[in-house]
Formats: structure tokens, C-alpha cells, sequence
């Protein structure tokens, strides 16, 4: 046997080796895709109940009596705001249905509709105050069991015990639904609502708003400070130094601590010994900045490993001070993997909630921050505390929360891409 | 055959043979200089050389010589590596390069460095070449810096080919063109000594005898340290030629000399082609 037929009778071995590598790889690709779609899948699915929102047609009379004001030509806002509103709801529905007189029936009627529904009518009024003393058909927020009924997510061959919807409700609502005074539209509220108890006032615009604060503070923090630190650690820093040496291993180190070390960490510094507000953007931002840091100038230090050291050398060599070519050559360079690491380590802090424990930012916050100051929340933990309530409707605004959640991680990926490739475009 | 190994001439070596020294004022000048990586391991042992004002020196001898090194420590470039200390006495016109009044970014203006492989910053051609006059303000306003850049560009014969694509990358070049582009960069901060480190090695014949050509004409104007590995090459264009050996500069000489009547025995036996 020559040479030529050594080689021949391995090939085929060779080639099956190759083939089968390229499967797994296939294989692999495959199988997180799926997932990956059945998750998008899944989560839209579960989330789309969440963007609409069911409501009631009702007759409001406004009349004095009913608003408890006096009769007067003009209102100041206060007394619009003082004003009774608590039972014009119940009142227009006992109209529609008077067979009801059974006290606990009168309350199972009153429950159709939201106990938040009050406060919206108070604002129409204030909006209004011409409605004072007319009689107006009004779309009433219905509540969230009724919507979750009207959705079709209840069944209604369920025995009544195990139903959240009684069989007196279900054929109001029925009877309502037939004269076409039930209507699905777009939930407003998710977006531009905090936080509440019932779902169906409950929205996301508190958590988001809470979430771009501490993002906005941990990006203004940890960015500057990370790539100058990485910068100065890997141009200026003496090489073999054992303090240098200590500071690499403890950097390393840092990005694998669990993160809500650093919430104990945040607690005991900058709420207990600098006295910052508990709950608030900046301690949030703080904390997170601290935890995105390692990453930052860990990936800050590969990116400006990588830059080829000829172009140093030919900046050197035409008389470039150091400081002149990190600034004009070596950072321009590395820039496209710096936001790159950035951008995970972004990622991972908009993703995270454990170290928000341990600085009261799980709290529950009705209330949208103005400021940095504020009590807030973040989307992440705006999410564990609606999987974590009872009602049958906070399924869907969990999913919707997840679908903002995603979509904000897009939006910052894509603002990352778009800078690398205006860095890379301009060399 | 040889009369005595390599080991044994090696062992013998005194003081550099030839004329390593010139008479009157050279633009540079080495003396005694020991060059150490990390604390153990010596690079270069006891040079002492001059370049004469408007000549090319060529420093040839087989690889890890400290030829290389050598012309590092002309600009300081060796100041980059840590670990590298260099002793002995290097002067630029008669003033000590490593004195506290001379800055190496201040003497990189006057010692311009062309390397091995051709690094022209990912910009375009014109901000390659105007890079070092708007580091240094060497301009007052932007017509005198395109003066500057087609001045350079020219000097460098580039300019006919590259004119009507001063925008474009300078890394879209041929590799002989960008080695060009570099010369070119270098120029433009007017240096006083150009030092190349094997400035053809990576470019074809073609390229190569346009680069040797250019250094034959920028002599005028310049003074050129150039190391090579091609002996033709040192041949070819330089006034003189040093040879080194493990960190030891053995011969210096006129080139005519070195390559037709050596004066030491390694040196013959390096460009008779025995070793190296």
C-alpha cells in the first residue's frame, strides 16, 4: 500500500468527522431557535389579552344630588375633586337591572365594573364640568374578572364555586353584551399608569420610567469609569507590579460575584453610611453601576489588547505623546468591542433584580418617579411582583411586562449596533 | 574550510574593526551602548557607531543581532517596552537623546521611524500624512497642510497615483504603496534622520526597487539608518555598511569595502553566505 492509499482510506473518515461536526452545529443552532421562538411565541401569546381592555356603556347621571355639590354656576377644581363619585356607577347599574334587590346581589352588580372607576370619572368631570347636572353614556372600565370573562379566558361550563365569575354576573353580562354595551379597546393605562392593586388599572409606565432612570445613571457611571480605569490598567499602570497584579485579580473577581452581594454592599454603603433615599433611581443607578464596572473594564482591556501594536508604534514614531495615541488611535480602535462589553453589561443590569432587594426598590410603588429621587421600581421586578399576585388578569400583564422588557433590551442593542457601526464606518 | 568556528572567532572579538567612527560632526552618534531586555538577558554589548550627516547606514547580520534593536534606541522607540533599559550615550547633533531636556516625543519629530510592515493608520491618505504636522502644529492653516501633503506625497513619489483619492483609506494600498504612504507620513514632521527597520522586507521586487530608489534620492536631504536583511539591498543603496553579530557590532566599513574586502573573518563568512 503507497502513500496515495493511506491517505484515500482516511478520507472518508475524515469527511464523515467534518459532516458530523457541521450537525451538531446545525443541531445546536436549531434547537435554541426553536426555543427562542417558542418563547416569543408563547409570551406574545400570553401578552396580547393585556392590550386591549373591556368596557361597560353606561348611563352616569350627574346630577347634584348624586355628585353631592351644591348648585352653583362655576366649580373650583378642589370641590370637583371633593365631590362624591363613589356611587354614580352603582347607581346607573341598578337602573339597568332593577329586578336586582337582594342586598348581596346589588354587590355583585357593583363589582362589574373597576373599583378604580371613580377616579376615572372624577377626572372626566374635572375635565368637563359642563357634564354637572346632565345625564352622559359613558365607557366604564370594567373589572378585571369581567374583562378576563369577556376575553373568553374564564369558562363558563366551569361549576360556579370554581369560577371567579358567579352565574348571576356572567348572564348580566351577557344580557349587557347583547344590547352591545360591552366593548374591547386598546388599554391606555398599561402604558402610561403606575403600578396598582387591581389589574385592570394597573400599568407599566412606573417601572419603565423607574427602569430608564437607573439605566441612564448606570450608563453616565460605569461607562467613564470603566473604560478609564481599563485604560489607565492597561497603558499606564507598571507592568509586574503585585498591587497592579492584585487590582487585575480582584477586578476578574468582582464579575463573578453574585449580584445581590452587591445589594448588601449598596445597603450598607450608600444607604446606611451616605444617607441616599432608599428606593430611589440613585441608589439603583449606584448599585448597578458597580455591578456592570468589572464588565466594562474587563471588556474595555480585550478591546484595547486587540488593537494591532503597529499603529501605536507608527503614532510613536511621528511623535505622538502616549495619551495622543490612546486618544486618537488605540480607543477609536477598540471602540466597537468596548460598547460591546458595555452593552452586556447594560443588559445584565436592566435584567437584574436581586441586588434591587436590598435597597427597597421591590417596594410597591403606585406613584410614577419624577426624578431621581423618587421611590421607584424596574422592570424586572416589576415583572416578579405581578407573577407573583393572585388575579387571573396579571398572567397577561406579566407577558406584557416581559414583551416591554424585551423590547427595551432591543431598542438598546440596536443603539449600540448603530454606534459600532458608525465607529467602524469612519475608519 | 575555516581556520577556527564561529564559537572561537566569537570569543576573539574585540573592538569593532573598521571605521565605525567618522572625523568631523555626525548627525548621530552611539557610544558604549549596552542594551538589556529584563534584567539577565543583554541585547546589544558595547556599540559605538556614528552616521555621518546625509548618508545611509546599513545594518545587516543574521537574525535576534540587536540591529534591530540598535536603531530603537536611536528614537527611543525601546522607552515602549518595559523591562528594557538602555545604557551608553546616544547624541543627536551633538546633544544626548536621553538627557532630561530632550523629550522623546520631541525627538520622534526629529527621528522619524519607517517599519518592517507597512502600518499606515486606518484613516485616509491625507489625514495619514497630515496626522504629524497637526500633531505638532507644524501648520498655520489648511492650505499650507495641503501644500504639506502633496510636498510629502511627492517626495515619496505617491502623489501621481494617489491624488484624486486623498479620501479614500490608506489601507486600501498596495503594500508597496502604503510603505510608501508611511515614508510619506514620515516626512511631512521634516525629520532630520529617517530610520528604517527592514522597510522592503514585505513587499515584491517591484516595490522594493521603488523604495530603494526613493532612499537613494531622499539621501540628500536626510540622513537614512536602514537595517536589511538582503545584502544586495545594503549594496545597493548605502555609503556604509555595519555588521552585526549576537548583539555585537563586528565591522563597520564603506560598503564597497565590507562586500569586497571584509577586514574580519565573520563578516566574510556572513556575506559569503556560510551562516546567517
Amino acid at each position: 500500500m503507497n502513500n496515495t492509499d493511506i491517505v484515500r482510506s482516511s478520507l472518508k473518515k475524515r469527511y464523515a468527522k467534518e459532516k458530523r461536526f457541521k450537525a451538531y452545529g446545525i443541531l445546536s443552532i436549531g434547537l435554541s431557535l426553536f426555543f427562542l421562538l417558542f418563547l416569543l411565541f408563547d409570551i406574545t401569546h400570553k401578552a396580547t389579552p393585556a392590550f386591549t381592555q373591556t368596557y361597560i356603556n353606561l348611563d352616569i347621571d350627574f346630577s347634584h344630588k348624586n355628585l353631592r355639590l351644591e348648585e352653583k354656576s362655576s366649580y373650583s377644581e378642589k370641590e370637583l375633586f371633593n365631590a362624591s363619585y363613589r356611587k354614580l356607577t352603582s347607581k346607573a347599574l341598578y337602573q339597568l337591572f332593577p329586578e336586582v334587590k337582594d342586598r348581596r346581589e346589588k354587590k355583585t352588580l357593583r363589582k362589574l365594573v373597576s373599583s378604580g372607576a371613580q377616579y376615572d370619572l372624577r377626572d372626566l368631570v374635572i375635565a368637563n364640568p359642563n357634564y354637572i347636572g346632565t345625564k352622559q353614556s359613558i365607557w366604564i372600565l370594567a373589572d378585571d374578572d369581567v374583562d378576563t370573562f369577556a376575553k373568553d379566558l374564564i369558562d363558563r361550563n366551569l361549576p360556579e364555586v370554581q369560577r371567579r365569575v358567579k352565574d348571576n354576573q356572567i348572564a348580566w353580562i351577557d344580557h349587557l353584551q347583547a344590547q352591545g354595551k360591552i366593548q374591547k379597546e386598546l388599554n391606555t393605562k398599561f402604558l402610561t399608569q403606575g403600578d396598582s392593586r387591581e389589574p385592570e388599572q394597573a400599568g407599566i409606565w412606573g417601572a419603565l420610567k423607574g427602569s430608564l432612570y437607573v439605566m441612564l445613571l448606570t450608563l453616565i457611571l460605569s461607562f467613564p469609569i470603566g473604560v478609564a480605569a481599563a485604560v489607565y490598567l492597561e497603558e499606564f499602570a507598571p507592568k509586574n507590579n503585585w498591587f497592579v497584579d492584585l487590582i487585575e485579580v480582584n477586578i476578574n473577581n468582582l464579575a463573578a460575584v453574585p449580584s445581590i452581594v452587591f445589594g448588601i454592599l449598596g445597603l450598607a454603603v450608600y444607604i446606611n453610611l451616605f444617607g441616599v433615599p432608599r428606593s430611589a433611581p440613585l441608589v439603583g443607578g449606584l448599585v448597578l453601576s458597580l455591578m456592570t464596572l468589572p464588565t466594562i473594564i474587563i471588556a474595555t482591556r480585550a478591546a484595547l489588547k486587540s488593537v494591532p501594536p503597529s499603529i501605536r508604534e507608527a503614532a510613536l514614531g511621528v511623535g505622538a505623546s502616549k495619551m495622543q495615541v490612546i486618544t486618537h488611535h488605540v480607543l477609536p480602535l477598540a471602540m466597537p468591542g468596548i460598547l460591546t462589553g458595555s452593552i452586556i453589561g447594560m443588559a445584565q443590569a436592566l435584567g437584574e433584580s436581586a441586588p434591587l432587594l436590598m435597597i427597597g426598590m421591590v417596594a410597591f410603588v403606585a406613584d410614577i418617579p419624577q426624578g431621581f429621587l423618587d421611590p421607584s421600581t424596574v422592570l424586572p421586578v416589576q415583572i416578579f411582583i405581578w407573577a407573583d399576585s393572585p388575579e387571573r388578569a396579571f398572567i397577561a400583564l406579566t407577558s406584557a411586562a416581559i414583551v416591554v422588557l424585551l423590547i427595551f433590551l432591543f431598542l438598546m442593542n440596536l443603539l449600540a449596533i448603530i454606534l459600532r457601526k458608525k465607529f467602524e464606518t469612519r475608519w | 574550510m575555516n581556520d577556527k568556528s564561529e564559537v572561537e572567532l566569537l570569543q576573539e572579538l574585540g573592538d569593532t574593526v573598521g571605521k565605525p567612527t567618522i572625523e568631523g560632526n555626525p548627525r548621530m552618534s552611539c557610544r558604549n551602548v549596552d542594551v538589556f531586555y529584563n534584567k539577565d538577558s543583554q541585547a546589544i554589548f558595547d556599540v559605538s557607531v556614528d552616521l555621518a550627516k546625509n548618508e545611509i547606514l546599513a545594518m545587516i547580520g543574521p537574525s535576534g543581532c540587536g540591529k534591530s534593536t540598535l536603531l530603537r534606541c536611536l528614537n527611543r522607540m525601546n522607552d515602549t517596552i518595559d523591562d528594557c533599559v538602555v545604557k551608553g550615550e546616544i547624541k543627536l547633533d551633538g546633544e544626548d537623546i536621553h538627557s532630561k531636556s530632550i523629550d522623546p516625543v520631541l525627538l520622534r519629530s526629529n527621528v522619524g521611524m519607517v517599519f518592517q510592515k507597512p502600518n499606515p493608520f486606518p484613516k485616509s491618505i491625507y489625514d495619514n500624512v497630515a496626522y504629524g504636522p497637526k500633531l505638532h502644529g507644524l501648520t498655520r492653516n489648511n492650505a499650507e497642510l495641503d501644500d504639506l501633503v502633496e510636498e510629502s506625497l511627492t517626495k515619496a513619489g505617491l502623489w501621481k497615483e494617489t491624488k484624486d483619492r486623498l479620501n479614500k483609506p490608506g489601507t486600501g494600498l498596495s503594500g508597496g504603496q502604503q510603505q510608501r504612504l508611511c515614508i510619506a507620513r514620515t516626512m511631512a514632521v521634516k525629520p532630520e534622520v529617517i530610520l528604517m527597520d527592514e522597510p522592503t522586507s514585505a513587499l515584491d521586487p517591484i516595490a522594493t526597487a521603488t523604495i530603494e530608489e526613493l532612499m537613494y534620492e531622499l539621501k540628500s536631504s536626510y540622513t537614512i539608518a536602514v537595517v536589511t536583511h538582503s545584502m544586495q539591498q545594503a549594496a545597493r543603496i548605502s555609503d556604509r555598511t555595519a555588521y552585526f553579530h549576537l548583539g555585537r557590532l563586528v565591522e563597520v566599513n564603506q560598503t564597497n569595502t565590507v562586500f569586497t574586502n571584509p577586514e574580519h573573518e565573520l563578516t566574510e563568512n556572513y556575506i559569503t553566505g556560510r551562516f546567517g
